[in-house]
């Protein structure tokens, strides 16, 4: 082939592919220049259907565990969509891999929003994931849902009106737990170890605004990205702190480590680990391979243990679970899922007839979101906390059973306690 | 007619094909054409470094990452311009790419491999270890890229995208190819064949190498602070080990050491993940199990495309071509059965 010939076949070449760029997406839908349907803001909305979509790691390093939570709340959808669905529209619920890789959550929320046309985003998981789509989320006015991260960056109303938490916030668990470890474990020497991002960071901040500074005799990090990462020198060193607590801000698999690390070195403190890290024992008992390291491990949780067979909302989940994930162990990840879901199912109920991203919104400020939730939603005209607090529990033969008030806060504001919230599940879904 | 006034012809025309194509489609496509756009950047640097002058890189999705937090600062601690921060990203890169090069001048084959794979896994560490400049795995948000007023204010931010990440990839392919035909393309094949014969006929062989990572670095560098206005943050997270592989990919599957090829590779790149999980999703699997099929059809592909079409999917087009200008040609030998 001549040279010249060559040049034009580049030339068609180059056209070509991006002529296939396009067919490959199929016939264009929708109005070119953004979202949005017939009217503002009511995209994803038809008389039969709600359509929302979420992003989830469903492979890599982050999926094994929270790949259950996305499912779970399918589960729950379809058990409302039996029952009629929400001012009688089925609810689809549309789940994208992001791979806990914050390009690809841009890319699957662009396809969700553009594409898709969803009414909402719900649900994302993940800080460093969610953080890049929030900007562009509310720059089309699409409601941001529930995010599934305990990060303050939710709660910012005036900058992102459209985004809400849900997730008890990192720092104020911190300043609970911090107030637990000193009304119980008085007079002791104290040792943190956290996860070096914001989560772990958070979480401190709060532990600090509660612990005594002389109280702490160690502080210890981890980066949770480095993949050979060791937490063995740091439970030494707490150990040679003499630490008789050990605060753990950090996720199961670090979780494990770090008990595993003690018990080899015959360091046996009392362990208090935020919820993300020890809420789901099940788990952890999977990580350790049995439960005797977990006996006496403090953690605690805004939800109704899984465990406590008796309490209402695990007797409506695990049918529903039973019914519908029926390979599916039911776990606390599972029982997440559907508590985020319900939460959505009641502020959709909420929000009237004809739904809009500004009336939900709005209806999120006022509406009554009661359900399984232990302590009560931050919710207001100022505000877009999800959870305001937690119950403290203990992990007692591999299963958290929690119990005392529930103790609320704010970032700055005081630790206040009440009693744990107990509303009664609705006959129907 | 000059081979650089055709490579200026051809993307002329191909930029106003483009320029069509993308005011007729909606938002979502024109935010995936330019993701096509700026890997389209990445792997015409990546072909060249290793299609022509033969060199090895695992490490290009790092210096993807050099390019994007140079952008990223610049824009959240200074006023610069946004087309200021993209240049200062080219810089910044090529240099990263120059002192990488020197390394690996003196490094071949799997010794080349591993330094380049180290860095790969490495540079976006160091993100972790300042959190405070660099934001660790939340990163740096970048704010969007604004379409200017003159367009209106409705205009779609995704269809201002496009045509930025398309206009420059133009650019860049123009001049890449009149590179790749000029005396410094055929320095780095002299030097990809043989070094030592390319040392006798005067060549200076580590130089050149160096030259060639850095071009191919400053393409990356490109491509990553396009990447950081894409995506709106620039977190570790967002550079990993899968990142520099998927750009080797990309280039085998479009076809190694064409610059055309490495616009098939792009397309691969963004389309083959996204059908591949729809149709496993057709299927009938779960939302949960069907992502994870997706991850063994593009495996599949891979080794199908690798034992079928080695050439990749340019060397599958030209053969295509020439079968065509055969038929056509009126003058074939007497004798040849007709087509």
């Amino acid at each position: 082939m001549g040279q010249r010939s060559r040049h034009w076949l580049a030339a068609a070449s180059l056209v070509g592919a991006f002529g296939l760029a396009l067919s490959a997406c199929g016939p264009s839908a929708g109005p070119a220049g953004g979202p949005g349907g017939k009217t503002a803001g009511t995209a994803g909305i038809t008389a039969a259907t709600i359509t929302i979509g979420t992003h989830q790691p469903l492979t890599g390093v982050a999926a094994p565990g929270y790949d259950e939570i996305a499912p779970a709340s399918n589960a729950l959808f379809e058990d409302v969509n039996a029952h009629g669905g929400v001012h009688g529209r089925k609810i689809r619920y549309l789940i994208d891999d992001d791979a806990y890789n914050p390009a690809q959550t841009k890319a699957v929320v662009d396809k969700l929003v553009l594409q898709d046309h969803v009414f909402a985003i719900f649900n994302g998981l993940g800080t460093p994931t969610h953080v890049a789509v929030e900007p562009f989320l509310n720059a089309n006015r699409v409601p941001d849902l529930f995010v599934s991260s305990g990060c303050d960056c939710w709660n910012d109303p005036s900058k992102y009106p459209y985004t809400s938490g849900y997730s008890t916030d990192y720092t104020v668990e911190g300043k609970v737990e911090g107030k637990y470890v000193t009304d119980h474990f008085a007079g002791q020497k104290v040792g943190y170890l956290a996860q070096s991002d914001e989560f772990g960071q958070d979480g401190v901040m709060g532990l600090d605004q509660s612990i005594p500074q002389s109280a702490v005799v160690s502080r210890q990090s981890y980066d949770v990205t480095d993949p050979t990462a060791d937490v063995g020198p740091q439970m030494q060193a707490l150990q040679s702190a003499g630490a008789q607590v050990v605060v753990l801000y950090a996720i199961p698999a670090f979780v494990a480590h770090a008990l595993q690390a003690a018990a080899k070195v015959g360091y046996h403190p009392h362990f208090v680990v935020s919820s993300v890290g020890a809420s789901n024992p099940a788990n952890l008992s999977k990580l350790l391979g049995g439960h005797s390291l977990l006996d006496g491990l403090v953690t605690d949780d805004y939800l109704p243990s899984v465990s406590d067979s008796g309490d209402p909302w695990i007797k409506l989940f695990k049918q529903v679970s039973d019914r519908y994930l029926p390979n599916a162990a039911f776990d606390a990840n599972v029982e997440y899922g559907m508590a985020v879901a319900y939460t959505f199912v009641r502020l959709m109920d909420q929000a009237g007839q004809n739904p809009t991203s500004d009336s939900v919104v709005k209806a999120l400020q006022t509406a009554d979101l009661s359900g399984p939730g232990l302590a009560p939603f931050g919710y207001s005209a100022t505000s877009t906390q999800g959870y305001t607090g937690v119950q403290m529990g203990t992990i007692t033969k591999g299963s958290l059973v929690l119990s005392g008030p529930v103790f609320t806060s704010t970032d700055n504001g005081p630790v206040k306690s009440s009693k744990p919230l107990s509303v009664a599940p609705p006959g129907n879904l | 007619m000059g081979r650089p006034a055709r490579h200026l012809l051809t993307a002329l025309v191909a930029g106003a094909a483009l320029f069509m194509l993308s005011d007729s489609v909606n938002a979502f496509t024109d935010d995936k054409l330019a993701s096509v756009g700026l890997f389209a950047i990445a792997l015409a640097g990546l072909t060249l470094l290793t299609g022509l002058a033969g060199q090895l890189s695992l490490g290009h999705g790092a210096l993807m990452a050099v390019g994007a937090y140079t952008t990223a600062l610049l824009l959240e601690h200074t006023r610069a311009p946004v087309a200021v921060a993209i240049l200062a990203a080219v810089c910044v890169t090529a240099a990263a790419g120059a002192i990488v090069g020197l390394a690996a001048a003196r490094l071949r084959g799997p010794y080349l491999a591993g330094a380049t794979l180290a860095l790969a896994v490495a540079l976006p560490d160091v993100a972790n270890q300042y959190p405070h400049l660099l934001g660790a795995d939340q990163g740096i948000v970048v704010n969007p890229l604004r379409p200017p007023g003159w367009l209106g204010p409705g205009f779609a931010p995704e269809r201002w995208l496009a045509w930025v990440s398309l206009a420059v990839a133009l650019a860049v392919m123009v001049l890449l190819a009149n590179l790749a035909t000029g005396r410094l393309g055929r320095s780095w094949k002299a030097v990809r064949d043989d070094e030592v014969a390319a040392a006798l006929a005067g060549l200076a062989v580590a130089r050149i190498q160096v030259t060639a990572f850095v071009v191919s670095a400053a393409c990356a560098g490109l491509a990553g602070a396009l990447l950081a206005l894409a995506v709106g943050q620039v977190g570790s997270g967002g550079f990993p080990l899968s990142l520099s592989l998927s750009l080797l990919v990309g280039i085998v599957l479009g076809g190694l050491g064409s610059l055309a090829g490495a616009v098939w590779g792009a397309v691969v790149l963004v389309y083959l993940n996204e059908v591949a999980t729809s149709a496993a999703t057709h299927l009938g699997l779960s939302a949960t199990t069907a992502p994870n099929l997706a991850l063994v059809f593009y495996g599949a592909v891979l080794i199908v495309v690798m034992m079928a079409f080695p050439t990749g999917v340019q060397g599958w087009m030209r053969r295509l071509a020439a079968l065509v200008a055969r038929a056509a040609r009126p003058d074939r030998p007497p004798g040849a059965p007709a087509r």
